[in-house]
């Protein structure tokens, strides 16, 4: 990979992104959810003992683990597949940018363009809030910022595998959803609930948590509060209670990286090693 | 090198390339030059732009190529510093023309003007669209931008797939002189249905029909 080919790509991404109606749709829809949960009061309500600001980052974070696994897969499994399709691949690579440095250049450009409007919400709802004279939880600020960046890193990872792997947009994207519907099966409240019901062995259930990165993120995002039951589901709480809190939040920010990592990897791998067209 | 003592500047020796166990380069064996002017003529499926994504380094194959001295698959970059592509189809980019001028500029570091210059020599006048997104632009100026970059390299090797179908009769006719009087010391391969309409132009016709190279001849 060059540094020169990398950043040339990365700013063409960039660019072609800025230029695309979804990007301005994308980042509207979070700016507007912070102002509207500023202005429909959330603020001064309460969750698992927490209010003001806190409050409202819970929320919004719970809109993320909602919406953002799901965007980035159908977003991004597009992303190679796509320039296959519509000629721009062939083109591109007849210019001298190595596969990797147009693989990666893009897999960054998509991480800018997914994650900073979200960190931008995010600032705008501190900002926000100091200006109102709100307590601002930095703590819970700093962890969700970290988790945000590892949820997208994640998905983004497995979403330019998919793209890489398969041959049609339409497949790309169904293979995307079928993922993301495994990802939320595997959540406390479907299979995990069932298969402590069921007395299956709840290491084996922990096991299966830990892996799914959905699971991860949403314990990650429930880790600074107190564990009860009614409220994280059973496979949260039992993982909160048996991990400690420190090395929870670092293995939430670190293992869906390292996931998103591996899947990335194994993607460029295929797309240099194969025919990219 | 050549007997005639011209540099040899795509080799291939034995090229395959199949997809799905179907072969649609077979066997194949080329022998180009610098100061060759190509036409690389066949119907439909025949190979040829295949066997230009081969070149470009953008399919595996099996068999032996050289671009240039050098492995196409293992040493694009460097390769592709020396060969300049104009597609069939135009990408569907939709950053503006400014934004592909820099790009251009950044990745082959020539000044933007001289792709400016070249565009305004083949009738485009890019002073006029810069903010425009190159997808808006007609098809001629697409290709026009297109051609203006890949001339703009100055590459030893010209790879252009059908260069002209989106030009209409003017402007081809512009582009063809330009073309005729372009580098000597470089291998130009044009790939068309349009025989009639290159001939003017190259010193030599390969037709290709399933996979094969059928004609071979040095006008």
């Amino acid at each position: 990979m060059t540094k020169q080919g990398f950043l040339a790509i990365l700013r063409l991404d960039l660019n072609q992104s800025l230029r695309t109606k979804g990007f301005w749709i994308y980042s509207l829809l979070f700016g507007g959810f912070v102002a509207y949960m500023f202005i429909s009061g959330i603020t001064e309500s309460q969750i698992i003992g927490f209010v003001g600001l806190g409050r409202l980052l819970v929320t919004f974070m719970q809109v993320c683990m909602v919406i953002i696994p799901i965007y980035v897969l159908i977003t991004v499994v597009r992303s190679i597949v796509g320039d296959k399709e519509n000629n721009v691949m062939e083109y591109m690579l007849s210019l001298p940018v190595s596969f990797s440095s147009f693989y990666w250049g893009k897999f960054f450009a998509k991480f800018i363009v997914i994650y900073i409007p979200l960190l931008v919400a995010f600032f705008g709802a501190v900002i926000w809030g100091m200006i109102i004279s709100l307590d601002v939880p930095w703590n819970l600020f700093w962890l969700y910022s970290s988790l945000l960046a590892a949820m997208v890193f994640c998905f983004l990872g497995i979403g330019m595998f998919i793209s890489v792997y398969t041959r049609s947009q339409e497949f790309a994207v169904s293979s995307a959803f079928v993922i993301w519907l495994i990802l939320v099966a595997f959540l406390d409240l479907l299979l995990m609930g069932m298969m402590l019901k069921l007395r299956i062995n709840p290491d084996a259930v922990i096991g299966v948590g830990m892996l799914n990165p959905l699971q991860v993120f949403r314990v990650g995002v429930l880790v600074l509060f107190d564990p009860k039951l009614t409220t994280m589901g059973p496979a949260a709480y039992y993982i909160l209670d048996t991990v400690s809190r420190g090395v929870f939040i670092a293995f939430a920010i670190i293992y869906p990286t390292l996931l998103g990592y591996l899947f990335a990897w194994l993607g460029n791998k295929r797309f240099k090693n194969r025919d990219v067209i | 090198m050549t007997d005639s003592g011209k540099d040899v500047l795509i080799n291939a020796r034995g090229l395959t390339k199949a997809f799905n166990k179907t072969e649609v380069l077979r066997d194949l064996s080329v022998e180009w030059s610098a100061g060759e002017r190509i036409a690389l003529i066949g119907q439909n499926g025949a190979g040829k732009t295949t066997l230009i994504r081969c070149i470009l380094g953008q399919y595996t194959y099996d068999g032996t190529l050289e671009i240039l001295n050098r492995n196409p698959r293992r040493e694009r970059v460097e390769i592709l510093k020396e060969v300049g592509f104009v597609p069939q189809i135009p990408p569907p980019l939709k950053i503006t023309v400014k934004e592909m001028l820099n790009f251009f500029s950044e990745l082959s570091h020539i000044p933007k003007q001289h792709f400016v210059d070249i565009a305004e020599k083949l009738g485009l006048q890019i002073g006029n669209s810069l903010s425009k997104p190159f997808v808006a632009l007609s098809g001629g100026m697409k290709q026009k931008l297109l051609v203006s970059f890949a001339l703009g390299k100055k590459p030893k090797i010209l790879l252009m797939d059908e260069p002209s179908a989106n030009l209409d009769p003017s402007a081809r006719e512009i582009f063809f002189d330009f073309l005729g009087s372009y580098n000597e010391e470089a291998l130009l391969v044009l790939s068309s249905h349009r025989m009639a309409e290159i001939s003017g132009l190259v010193n030599r016709v390969v037709e290709m029909d399933f996979g094969e190279i059928v004609v071979d001849k040095t006008l």
